[in-house]
Protein backbone atom coordinates (compact mmCIF):
# COMPACT_ATOMS: atom_id res chain seq x y z
CA UNK A 1 0.00 0.00 0.00
CA UNK A 2 2.49 2.33 -1.07
CA UNK A 3 0.01 4.33 -3.32
CA UNK A 4 -1.09 8.12 -2.34
CA UNK A 5 -4.38 7.86 -0.43
CA UNK A 6 -5.87 10.41 -2.85
CA UNK A 7 -4.83 8.60 -5.60
CA UNK A 8 -6.87 5.66 -4.92
CA UNK A 9 -9.74 7.97 -4.13
CA UNK A 10 -9.49 8.79 -7.46
CA UNK A 11 -9.43 5.48 -8.48
CA UNK A 12 -12.50 4.30 -6.29
CA UNK A 13 -13.99 6.84 -8.00
CA UNK A 14 -13.76 6.25 -11.66
CA UNK A 15 -16.64 5.57 -13.73
CA UNK A 16 -14.93 2.45 -16.01
CA UNK A 17 -14.59 0.98 -12.88
CA UNK A 18 -17.63 -2.24 -12.72
CA UNK A 19 -20.19 -0.93 -10.68
CA UNK A 20 -22.79 -2.65 -8.99
CA UNK A 21 -24.70 -4.29 -11.88
CA UNK A 22 -21.55 -5.23 -13.27
CA UNK A 23 -21.07 -7.32 -10.51
CA UNK A 24 -24.43 -9.16 -10.10
CA UNK A 25 -24.53 -9.73 -13.92
CA UNK A 26 -20.64 -11.46 -13.71
CA UNK A 27 -20.98 -13.48 -10.35
CA UNK A 28 -24.32 -15.11 -10.05
CA UNK A 29 -26.61 -16.42 -12.34
CA UNK A 30 -30.60 -15.98 -13.02
CA UNK A 31 -30.97 -12.47 -11.53
CA UNK A 32 -34.31 -11.26 -11.10
CA UNK A 33 -34.59 -7.56 -10.30
CA UNK A 34 -37.46 -7.11 -7.53
CA UNK A 35 -38.50 -3.17 -7.23
CA UNK A 36 -39.66 -0.77 -4.93
CA UNK A 37 -39.73 0.07 -1.28
CA UNK A 38 -43.83 -0.65 -1.12
CA UNK A 39 -44.04 2.65 1.24
CA UNK A 40 -43.01 5.83 -1.95
CA UNK A 41 -40.96 4.69 -5.11
CA UNK A 42 -37.99 2.80 -6.72
CA UNK A 43 -34.89 3.92 -6.18
CA UNK A 44 -32.58 3.28 -9.32
CA UNK A 45 -29.85 4.17 -7.08
CA UNK A 46 -30.01 0.38 -5.20
CA UNK A 47 -30.55 -2.42 -6.77
CA UNK A 48 -31.44 -5.96 -5.39
CA UNK A 49 -33.63 -9.33 -6.25
CA UNK A 50 -33.02 -12.73 -5.97
CA UNK A 51 -29.99 -14.37 -7.53
CA UNK A 52 -28.04 -18.17 -7.47
CA UNK A 53 -24.79 -17.87 -6.25
CA UNK A 54 -23.29 -21.69 -7.80
CA UNK A 55 -25.99 -23.99 -6.04
CA UNK A 56 -27.53 -21.59 -3.64
CA UNK A 57 -29.91 -18.49 -3.71
CA UNK A 58 -29.01 -15.79 -2.65
CA UNK A 59 -30.76 -11.93 -2.48
CA UNK A 60 -28.24 -9.46 -3.38
CA UNK A 61 -28.26 -5.92 -3.04
CA UNK A 62 -26.21 -3.47 -4.97
CA UNK A 63 -25.46 0.17 -4.73
CA UNK A 64 -25.38 1.34 -8.68
CA UNK A 65 -23.39 4.65 -10.32
CA UNK A 66 -24.07 4.01 -14.06
CA UNK A 67 -21.34 4.64 -16.27
CA UNK A 68 -22.52 6.58 -19.15
CA UNK A 69 -23.50 10.28 -18.45
CA UNK A 70 -27.03 9.14 -18.67
CA UNK A 71 -26.78 6.51 -17.02
CA UNK A 72 -25.29 7.84 -13.95
CA UNK A 73 -27.94 11.01 -13.97
CA UNK A 74 -31.21 8.09 -13.75
CA UNK A 75 -28.78 6.34 -11.29
CA UNK A 76 -28.20 9.86 -9.04
CA UNK A 77 -25.09 8.67 -9.36
CA UNK A 78 -25.06 6.24 -7.05
CA UNK A 79 -26.60 8.24 -3.99
CA UNK A 80 -29.14 6.43 -2.36
CA UNK A 81 -32.77 8.01 -1.32
CA UNK A 82 -34.13 6.94 1.65
CA UNK A 83 -36.46 4.78 -0.73
CA UNK A 84 -33.85 3.05 -1.66
CA UNK A 85 -32.96 2.12 2.03
CA UNK A 86 -36.52 0.77 2.75
CA UNK A 87 -36.10 -1.16 -0.44
CA UNK A 88 -32.95 -2.92 0.86
CA UNK A 89 -34.50 -3.50 4.17
CA UNK A 90 -37.39 -5.23 2.46
CA UNK A 91 -35.42 -7.50 0.76
CA UNK A 92 -32.79 -8.27 3.61
CA UNK A 93 -36.00 -9.02 5.66
CA UNK A 94 -37.97 -11.12 2.32
CA UNK A 95 -34.40 -13.14 2.66
CA UNK A 96 -34.52 -13.86 6.49
CA UNK A 97 -37.68 -15.17 6.03
CA UNK A 98 -37.16 -17.67 3.21
CA UNK A 99 -33.78 -18.57 4.77
CA UNK A 100 -31.39 -16.97 2.27
CA UNK A 101 -27.99 -15.23 2.51
CA UNK A 102 -27.61 -11.27 1.74
CA UNK A 103 -25.15 -10.49 -0.41
CA UNK A 104 -24.16 -6.16 -0.78
CA UNK A 105 -22.12 -4.19 -2.94
CA UNK A 106 -21.60 -0.90 -2.05
CA UNK A 107 -20.39 1.36 -3.71
CA UNK A 108 -21.72 5.79 -2.95
CA UNK A 109 -20.44 9.25 -2.72
CA UNK A 110 -22.86 9.03 0.16
CA UNK A 111 -26.30 8.75 0.36
CA UNK A 112 -28.56 11.23 -1.58
CA UNK A 113 -28.53 15.21 -0.20
CA UNK A 114 -31.04 16.83 -1.13
CA UNK A 115 -34.99 17.84 0.20
CA UNK A 116 -36.92 15.10 -0.31
CA UNK A 117 -34.52 12.84 0.50
CA UNK A 118 -34.77 15.23 4.25
CA UNK A 119 -38.21 14.90 3.61
CA UNK A 120 -38.35 11.42 3.63
CA UNK A 121 -35.88 10.54 6.47
CA UNK A 122 -32.76 9.71 5.46
CA UNK A 123 -31.54 9.74 8.87
CA UNK A 124 -34.31 7.57 9.76
CA UNK A 125 -34.03 5.02 6.83
CA UNK A 126 -29.98 4.78 7.65
CA UNK A 127 -30.64 4.15 11.12
CA UNK A 128 -33.53 1.47 10.98
CA UNK A 129 -31.31 -0.66 8.33
CA UNK A 130 -28.51 -0.49 10.91
CA UNK A 131 -30.85 -1.55 13.34
CA UNK A 132 -32.14 -4.39 11.66
CA UNK A 133 -28.79 -5.75 10.04
CA UNK A 134 -27.75 -6.07 13.75
CA UNK A 135 -29.74 -8.78 14.55
CA UNK A 136 -30.65 -10.61 10.72
CA UNK A 137 -30.81 -14.29 10.95
CA UNK A 138 -29.22 -15.04 7.99
CA UNK A 139 -25.58 -14.46 6.92
CA UNK A 140 -24.49 -11.41 5.59
CA UNK A 141 -21.69 -10.60 3.60
CA UNK A 142 -20.92 -6.69 1.98
CA UNK A 143 -18.40 -6.15 -0.48
CA UNK A 144 -16.95 -2.16 -0.57
CA UNK A 145 -16.33 -1.90 -5.41
CA UNK A 146 -15.63 1.79 -4.96
CA UNK A 147 -16.60 4.44 -2.87
CA UNK A 148 -17.93 3.58 0.90
CA UNK A 149 -19.19 7.42 2.14
CA UNK A 150 -19.84 7.21 5.56
CA UNK A 151 -23.80 6.64 7.07
CA UNK A 152 -25.39 6.12 3.12
CA UNK A 153 -22.90 3.38 3.12
CA UNK A 154 -22.65 1.74 6.18
CA UNK A 155 -26.49 1.42 5.68
CA UNK A 156 -25.70 -1.43 3.54
CA UNK A 157 -22.30 -3.22 5.63
CA UNK A 158 -23.42 -3.94 8.70
CA UNK A 159 -22.72 -7.72 7.74
CA UNK A 160 -21.07 -10.69 9.31
CA UNK A 161 -17.84 -9.96 6.64
CA UNK A 162 -16.97 -6.98 5.14
CA UNK A 163 -14.57 -7.18 2.48
CA UNK A 164 -13.04 -4.13 0.06
CA UNK A 165 -11.58 -3.91 -3.28
CA UNK A 166 -7.72 -3.52 -3.00
CA UNK A 167 -8.61 0.48 -4.36
CA UNK A 168 -11.78 1.14 -2.91
CA UNK A 169 -12.22 3.90 -0.36
CA UNK A 170 -14.57 4.12 3.18
CA UNK A 171 -14.48 6.84 5.16
CA UNK A 172 -17.09 8.95 7.34
CA UNK A 173 -16.79 11.89 5.09
CA UNK A 174 -15.36 12.81 1.90
CA UNK A 175 -11.97 14.11 1.99
CA UNK A 176 -13.09 17.01 0.28
CA UNK A 177 -15.72 17.64 2.98
CA UNK A 178 -13.14 17.09 5.65
CA UNK A 179 -10.81 19.46 4.46
CA UNK A 180 -13.39 22.40 3.63
CA UNK A 181 -14.63 22.05 7.47
CA UNK A 182 -11.53 21.66 9.12
CA UNK A 183 -9.45 23.48 7.30
CA UNK A 184 -11.96 25.58 5.17
CA UNK A 185 -9.86 24.89 1.57
CA UNK A 186 -11.56 22.22 -0.33
CA UNK A 187 -8.16 22.01 -2.19
CA UNK A 188 -6.68 20.14 0.71
CA UNK A 189 -8.33 16.98 -0.28
CA UNK A 190 -5.50 15.64 -0.83
CA UNK A 191 -3.72 16.03 3.14
CA UNK A 192 -7.06 14.94 4.03
CA UNK A 193 -7.52 11.45 2.42
CA UNK A 194 -3.61 10.63 3.98
CA UNK A 195 -5.39 11.86 7.74
CA UNK A 196 -8.64 10.07 7.23
CA UNK A 197 -7.29 6.37 6.90
CA UNK A 198 -9.81 5.36 4.25
CA UNK A 199 -7.62 3.07 2.04
CA UNK A 200 -8.47 -1.28 2.34
CA UNK A 201 -5.09 -1.59 4.16
CA UNK A 202 -6.08 1.64 7.10
CA UNK A 203 -9.42 -0.25 7.16
CA UNK A 204 -7.64 -3.68 7.09
CA UNK A 205 -5.57 -2.49 10.52
CA UNK A 206 -8.36 -1.06 12.27
CA UNK A 207 -10.14 -3.64 11.91
CA UNK A 208 -13.06 -2.86 10.11
CA UNK A 209 -12.59 -4.91 7.44
CA UNK A 210 -11.99 -9.22 7.24
CA UNK A 211 -10.45 -9.03 3.81
CA UNK A 212 -8.93 -7.14 0.71
CA UNK A 213 -9.65 -8.24 -2.44
CA UNK A 214 -7.36 -7.66 -5.05
CA UNK A 215 -7.88 -5.93 -8.12
CA UNK A 216 -5.83 -8.29 -11.15
CA UNK A 217 -7.69 -8.62 -14.04
CA UNK A 218 -10.69 -6.10 -12.73
CA UNK A 219 -14.04 -6.85 -14.72
CA UNK A 220 -12.84 -9.63 -16.35
CA UNK A 221 -13.79 -13.41 -16.34
CA UNK A 222 -11.33 -14.39 -13.39
CA UNK A 223 -11.67 -11.88 -11.31
CA UNK A 224 -15.31 -12.45 -10.82
CA UNK A 225 -14.84 -16.10 -10.80
CA UNK A 226 -12.54 -15.53 -7.70
CA UNK A 227 -15.10 -13.54 -6.05
CA UNK A 228 -17.53 -15.83 -6.56
CA UNK A 229 -15.25 -18.90 -5.03
CA UNK A 230 -15.04 -16.81 -2.01
CA UNK A 231 -18.55 -15.41 -1.31
CA UNK A 232 -19.40 -19.30 -1.44
CA UNK A 233 -16.59 -20.35 0.66
CA UNK A 234 -17.18 -17.66 3.07
CA UNK A 235 -21.13 -18.78 2.83
CA UNK A 236 -20.37 -22.09 3.48
CA UNK A 237 -18.84 -21.27 6.88
CA UNK A 238 -21.26 -18.77 8.22
CA UNK A 239 -24.19 -20.96 7.41
CA UNK A 240 -23.06 -23.66 9.78
CA UNK A 241 -22.54 -20.89 12.35
CA UNK A 242 -25.02 -21.16 15.09
CA UNK A 243 -23.73 -18.01 16.94
CA UNK A 244 -24.33 -15.47 13.84
CA UNK A 245 -25.74 -13.00 15.22
CA UNK A 246 -24.32 -12.48 18.51
CA UNK A 247 -21.24 -12.95 16.50
CA UNK A 248 -21.88 -9.95 14.35
CA UNK A 249 -23.05 -7.94 17.49
CA UNK A 250 -19.14 -8.43 19.08
CA UNK A 251 -17.94 -7.92 15.64
CA UNK A 252 -19.01 -4.22 15.82
CA UNK A 253 -18.72 -3.99 19.73
CA UNK A 254 -14.92 -4.31 19.37
CA UNK A 255 -14.12 -1.26 17.32
CA UNK A 256 -13.33 2.35 18.31
CA UNK A 257 -10.17 2.98 20.94
CA UNK A 258 -10.66 4.92 24.03
CA UNK A 259 -8.75 5.97 27.09
CA UNK A 260 -9.83 4.95 30.45
CA UNK A 261 -9.22 8.33 32.80
CA UNK A 262 -8.99 7.92 36.35
CA UNK B 1 -19.93 26.57 37.04
CA UNK B 2 -21.98 25.13 34.23
CA UNK B 3 -24.72 28.40 34.65
CA UNK B 4 -21.32 30.17 33.80
CA UNK B 5 -19.98 28.36 30.82
CA UNK B 6 -23.44 28.57 29.20
CA UNK B 7 -22.72 32.75 28.80
CA UNK B 8 -19.98 31.98 27.20
CA UNK B 9 -20.73 34.03 23.60
CA UNK B 10 -22.56 31.14 21.90
CA UNK B 11 -19.82 31.31 18.90
CA UNK B 12 -17.34 29.92 21.33
CA UNK B 13 -19.54 26.84 22.09
CA UNK B 14 -20.53 26.02 18.54
CA UNK B 15 -16.70 26.30 17.70
CA UNK B 16 -15.67 23.78 20.17
CA UNK B 17 -14.36 26.74 22.71
CA UNK B 18 -11.32 27.49 20.36
CA UNK B 19 -11.84 31.25 21.61
CA UNK B 20 -12.14 31.57 25.28
CA UNK B 21 -14.12 34.82 25.26
CA UNK B 22 -14.20 36.66 28.79
CA UNK B 23 -17.91 37.02 30.28
CA UNK B 24 -19.22 40.15 29.58
CA UNK B 25 -20.15 41.51 33.43
CA UNK B 26 -21.90 44.92 33.63
CA UNK B 27 -22.59 47.52 36.22
CA UNK B 28 -26.18 46.19 35.75
CA UNK B 29 -27.89 43.06 35.50
CA UNK B 30 -25.94 40.67 32.86
CA UNK B 31 -28.23 40.19 29.63
CA UNK B 32 -28.47 37.92 26.28
CA UNK B 33 -29.78 38.69 22.95
CA UNK B 34 -32.45 36.29 21.58
CA UNK B 35 -31.20 35.42 18.11
CA UNK B 36 -34.95 34.63 17.55
CA UNK B 37 -36.82 37.91 18.45
CA UNK B 38 -33.54 40.55 19.13
CA UNK B 39 -34.52 41.79 22.16
CA UNK B 40 -32.69 41.41 25.18
CA UNK B 41 -33.53 39.37 27.79
CA UNK B 42 -31.98 39.34 31.86
CA UNK B 43 -30.09 36.32 32.48
CA UNK B 44 -32.05 35.68 35.43
CA UNK B 45 -34.88 35.48 34.01
CA UNK B 46 -33.68 33.12 31.23
CA UNK B 47 -32.40 30.59 33.75
CA UNK B 48 -35.40 30.57 35.69
CA UNK B 49 -37.52 29.59 31.99
CA UNK B 50 -35.19 27.28 31.34
CA UNK B 51 -32.76 28.88 29.39
CA UNK B 52 -35.77 29.44 27.10
CA UNK B 53 -36.73 33.33 25.49
CA UNK B 54 -40.15 34.61 26.47
CA UNK B 55 -40.69 34.63 22.12
CA UNK B 56 -39.98 30.46 22.47
CA UNK B 57 -36.23 30.58 21.37
CA UNK B 58 -34.98 28.09 23.34
CA UNK B 59 -31.34 28.99 23.61
CA UNK B 60 -28.80 25.86 23.92
CA UNK B 61 -27.85 24.00 27.18
CA UNK B 62 -24.91 22.35 27.97
CA UNK B 63 -25.36 18.38 29.40
CA UNK B 64 -25.24 19.55 33.58
CA UNK B 65 -28.00 22.01 33.10
CA UNK B 66 -29.89 19.62 31.64
CA UNK B 67 -29.52 16.91 34.02
CA UNK B 68 -30.21 19.53 36.69
CA UNK B 69 -33.74 20.38 34.92
CA UNK B 70 -34.92 16.59 34.27
CA UNK B 71 -33.31 14.70 36.83
CA UNK B 72 -35.26 14.61 40.63
CA UNK B 73 -32.67 16.17 42.79
CA UNK B 74 -29.63 14.48 43.87
CA UNK B 75 -30.83 11.53 41.83
CA UNK B 76 -28.16 11.37 39.44
CA UNK B 77 -25.28 8.90 39.24
CA UNK B 78 -22.92 9.07 36.81
CA UNK B 79 -21.72 6.17 34.53
CA UNK B 80 -18.71 5.44 32.75
CA UNK B 81 -16.86 8.70 33.32
CA UNK B 82 -13.40 7.72 32.99
CA UNK B 83 -13.87 7.04 29.11
CA UNK B 84 -12.39 9.51 26.88
CA UNK B 85 -11.14 9.84 23.31
CA UNK B 86 -7.72 9.05 22.48
CA UNK B 87 -6.15 10.00 18.89
CA UNK B 88 -6.32 6.58 17.23
CA UNK B 89 -5.03 7.82 13.65
CA UNK B 90 -3.02 10.56 14.91
CA UNK B 91 -4.88 13.19 13.48
CA UNK B 92 -2.84 16.51 13.06
CA UNK B 93 -4.27 18.82 15.61
CA UNK B 94 -6.83 16.53 17.83
CA UNK B 95 -5.49 15.80 20.93
CA UNK B 96 -4.58 19.51 21.37
CA UNK B 97 -8.51 19.96 20.29
CA UNK B 98 -9.45 17.58 22.55
CA UNK B 99 -7.23 19.30 25.74
CA UNK B 100 -8.78 22.89 24.65
CA UNK B 101 -12.60 21.61 24.76
CA UNK B 102 -12.36 19.60 27.79
CA UNK B 103 -10.70 22.15 29.86
CA UNK B 104 -13.34 24.88 28.18
CA UNK B 105 -16.14 22.73 28.67
CA UNK B 106 -15.48 21.15 31.82
CA UNK B 107 -16.20 17.77 30.20
CA UNK B 108 -14.20 15.15 29.99
CA UNK B 109 -16.50 13.84 26.20
CA UNK B 110 -19.54 15.09 24.45
CA UNK B 111 -22.09 12.67 26.08
CA UNK B 112 -22.95 12.20 30.14
CA UNK B 113 -24.07 9.26 30.77
CA UNK B 114 -25.72 7.53 34.01
CA UNK B 115 -28.89 6.64 35.83
CA UNK B 116 -31.82 9.06 37.18
CA UNK B 117 -35.01 9.05 39.03
CA UNK B 118 -37.72 11.38 36.73
CA UNK B 119 -40.74 11.67 38.69
CA UNK B 120 -39.70 8.99 40.70
CA UNK B 121 -39.37 6.32 37.52
CA UNK B 122 -35.63 4.85 37.61
CA UNK B 123 -34.00 4.99 34.37
CA UNK B 124 -30.73 5.62 32.46
CA UNK B 125 -30.09 8.68 31.26
CA UNK B 126 -28.11 10.20 28.87
CA UNK B 127 -27.35 13.52 28.08
CA UNK B 128 -25.08 15.28 24.98
CA UNK B 129 -23.22 18.34 25.03
CA UNK B 130 -23.21 21.05 22.51
CA UNK B 131 -20.55 22.59 23.80
CA UNK B 132 -17.75 19.66 23.20
CA UNK B 133 -16.84 19.62 19.66
CA UNK B 134 -20.90 20.14 18.92
CA UNK B 135 -21.65 16.78 20.18
CA UNK B 136 -19.77 14.84 18.06
CA UNK B 137 -19.50 11.30 18.40
CA UNK B 138 -16.53 9.37 18.12
CA UNK B 139 -15.30 5.90 19.66
CA UNK B 140 -15.71 7.43 23.32
CA UNK B 141 -19.42 8.52 23.06
CA UNK B 142 -20.06 5.45 20.68
CA UNK B 143 -18.77 3.39 23.66
CA UNK B 144 -20.18 5.47 26.24
CA UNK B 145 -23.81 5.29 24.25
CA UNK B 146 -23.05 1.64 23.78
CA UNK B 147 -22.38 0.61 27.23
CA UNK B 148 -25.41 2.45 28.74
CA UNK B 149 -27.91 0.53 26.41
CA UNK B 150 -26.28 -2.82 27.88
CA UNK B 151 -26.69 -1.26 31.00
CA UNK B 152 -29.98 -0.76 31.32
CA UNK B 153 -30.42 -3.88 29.24
CA UNK B 154 -28.91 -5.72 32.22
CA UNK B 155 -30.84 -4.06 35.15
CA UNK B 156 -33.86 -3.73 32.76
CA UNK B 157 -34.20 0.21 32.86
CA UNK B 158 -35.63 2.49 30.38
CA UNK B 159 -33.05 5.12 28.71
CA UNK B 160 -34.36 8.36 28.25
CA UNK B 161 -31.65 10.30 25.94
CA UNK B 162 -31.11 13.92 24.86
CA UNK B 163 -29.59 14.37 21.50
CA UNK B 164 -27.61 17.02 19.84
CA UNK B 165 -25.18 16.36 17.44
CA UNK B 166 -23.06 17.14 14.49
CA UNK B 167 -22.43 13.63 13.24
CA UNK B 168 -19.85 11.29 13.41
CA UNK B 169 -16.62 13.10 14.59
CA UNK B 170 -13.99 13.01 11.40
CA UNK B 171 -10.88 13.29 13.44
CA UNK B 172 -11.54 9.39 14.36
CA UNK B 173 -12.01 8.64 10.82
CA UNK B 174 -13.83 4.99 10.00
CA UNK B 175 -13.45 4.67 13.93
CA UNK B 176 -16.05 7.07 14.21
CA UNK B 177 -18.30 5.87 11.04
CA UNK B 178 -18.66 2.44 13.19
CA UNK B 179 -20.02 3.67 16.16
CA UNK B 180 -22.86 4.34 14.11
CA UNK B 181 -23.49 0.31 14.22
CA UNK B 182 -22.16 -0.22 17.02
CA UNK B 183 -25.04 2.13 18.87
CA UNK B 184 -27.35 0.90 16.89
CA UNK B 185 -27.09 -2.70 17.93
CA UNK B 186 -27.07 -1.81 21.12
CA UNK B 187 -30.39 0.04 20.74
CA UNK B 188 -31.78 -3.08 18.97
CA UNK B 189 -30.95 -5.57 21.56
CA UNK B 190 -32.43 -3.15 24.46
CA UNK B 191 -35.32 -2.73 22.54
CA UNK B 192 -35.62 -6.61 21.90
CA UNK B 193 -35.74 -7.07 25.86
CA UNK B 194 -38.83 -5.04 25.53
CA UNK B 195 -37.46 -2.11 27.20
CA UNK B 196 -38.51 1.64 26.49
CA UNK B 197 -35.99 4.32 24.85
CA UNK B 198 -37.30 8.19 24.41
CA UNK B 199 -35.21 10.18 22.47
CA UNK B 200 -35.50 14.21 23.19
CA UNK B 201 -34.21 15.67 20.24
CA UNK B 202 -32.65 19.24 20.57
CA UNK B 203 -30.40 21.39 18.61
CA UNK B 204 -29.21 20.51 16.17
CA UNK B 205 -29.12 16.87 15.54
CA UNK B 206 -27.57 16.10 12.70
CA UNK B 207 -25.39 13.41 10.52
CA UNK B 208 -24.33 9.86 11.81
CA UNK B 209 -25.80 10.42 14.92
CA UNK B 210 -29.23 11.10 13.58
CA UNK B 211 -28.73 8.48 11.23
CA UNK B 212 -28.27 5.79 14.49
CA UNK B 213 -29.43 6.06 18.03
CA UNK B 214 -30.62 9.22 17.96
CA UNK B 215 -33.46 8.09 15.33
CA UNK B 216 -34.02 4.75 17.09
CA UNK B 217 -36.27 5.22 19.62
CA UNK B 218 -39.86 4.28 20.70
CA UNK B 219 -40.53 7.74 21.24
CA UNK B 220 -39.60 10.71 19.64
CA UNK B 221 -39.83 13.73 20.77
CA UNK B 222 -37.90 17.58 19.87
CA UNK B 223 -37.36 20.64 21.37
CA UNK B 224 -39.14 23.59 19.04
CA UNK B 225 -37.12 24.85 16.53
CA UNK B 226 -34.38 22.41 16.70
CA UNK B 227 -33.09 21.33 13.27
CA UNK B 228 -33.40 17.63 12.37
CA UNK B 229 -31.91 15.91 9.67
CA UNK B 230 -29.07 14.51 8.14
CA UNK B 231 -27.46 16.29 5.64
CA UNK B 232 -26.47 19.87 6.65
CA UNK B 233 -28.90 22.43 5.11
CA UNK B 234 -25.91 24.34 3.91
CA UNK B 235 -24.54 21.36 2.10
CA UNK B 236 -28.08 20.71 0.80
CA UNK B 237 -28.04 23.90 -0.87
CA UNK B 238 -24.95 23.68 -2.22
CA UNK B 239 -25.26 20.65 -3.61
CA UNK B 240 -29.44 21.14 -5.20
CA UNK B 241 -28.44 25.12 -6.08
CA UNK B 242 -31.94 25.63 -4.47
CA UNK B 243 -33.74 27.24 -1.84
CA UNK B 244 -34.50 25.57 1.31
CA UNK B 245 -38.54 26.07 2.33
CA UNK B 246 -38.89 27.66 5.36
CA UNK B 247 -39.21 26.12 8.06
CA UNK B 248 -36.70 23.10 6.56
CA UNK B 249 -35.43 20.59 9.24
CA UNK B 250 -37.10 22.48 11.73
CA UNK B 251 -38.54 20.43 14.92
CA UNK B 252 -42.05 21.77 13.29
CA UNK B 253 -41.25 20.53 9.43
CA UNK B 254 -39.91 17.15 11.11
CA UNK B 255 -43.22 16.54 12.92
CA UNK B 256 -45.29 17.29 9.89
CA UNK B 257 -43.28 14.69 7.68
CA UNK B 258 -43.81 12.04 10.17
CA UNK B 259 -40.54 11.46 11.51
CA UNK B 260 -41.20 12.52 15.30
CA UNK B 261 -44.27 12.07 17.76
CA UNK B 262 -44.23 15.26 19.20
CA UNK B 263 -42.71 18.87 20.26
CA UNK B 264 -42.15 19.12 24.14
CA UNK B 265 -41.29 22.46 24.82
CA UNK B 266 -38.43 22.40 27.62
CA UNK B 267 -41.01 23.66 30.54
CA UNK B 268 -43.31 20.51 29.83
CA UNK B 269 -40.37 18.10 29.11
CA UNK B 270 -40.34 16.82 32.48
CA UNK B 271 -43.97 16.26 32.98
CA UNK B 272 -44.31 14.44 29.77
CA UNK B 273 -41.04 12.56 30.57
CA UNK B 274 -42.71 11.38 33.48
CA UNK B 275 -46.03 10.51 32.19
CA UNK B 276 -44.56 8.56 29.39
CA UNK B 277 -42.48 6.26 31.76
CA UNK B 278 -45.23 6.19 33.92
CA UNK B 279 -47.33 4.68 31.10
CA UNK B 280 -44.36 1.64 30.31
ZN1 LIG C 1 -36.60 35.71 21.75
Amino acid sequence: MNQIPYAVVKLARDSQRPTGLDYIQNIFADFIELHGDRRYADDPAIVGGLARLQDRYVTVIAMEKGHTAKQRSCRNFGAPHPEGYRKALRLMKQAEKFGRPVICFVDTSGASCGIGAEERGQGQAIAENLMELSTLCVPVISILIGEGGSGGALALAVADRVWMLSNAVYSVISPEGCASILWKDSKKAEEAAACLKLTAGDALRLGIIERILPETELGEKPFYDRIRRALAEELEALEKDPDLVPKRYDRFRRIGQVKERT
Amino acid sequence: MAFIQFLKPKNALEEGGRTAAPIQQDAGEPEKTCPNCHKPIPLSRLWSSYLVCPCGYHFRMNARQRITMIADKGSFLELFAGIVSDNPLQFPGYTEKLETVQNISGEAEAVVCGTAEIGGRKCCLFVMDPGFMMGSMGSAVGEKITALFEYAMQKRLPVVGFTVSGGARMQEGLLSLMQMAKTSAAVKRHSDAGLLYIAVFTDPATGGVTASFAMEADILLAEPGATIGFAGARVIEQTTKKALPKEFQKAEFVLQHGFVDTLAPRSTQKQLLTRLLNAH
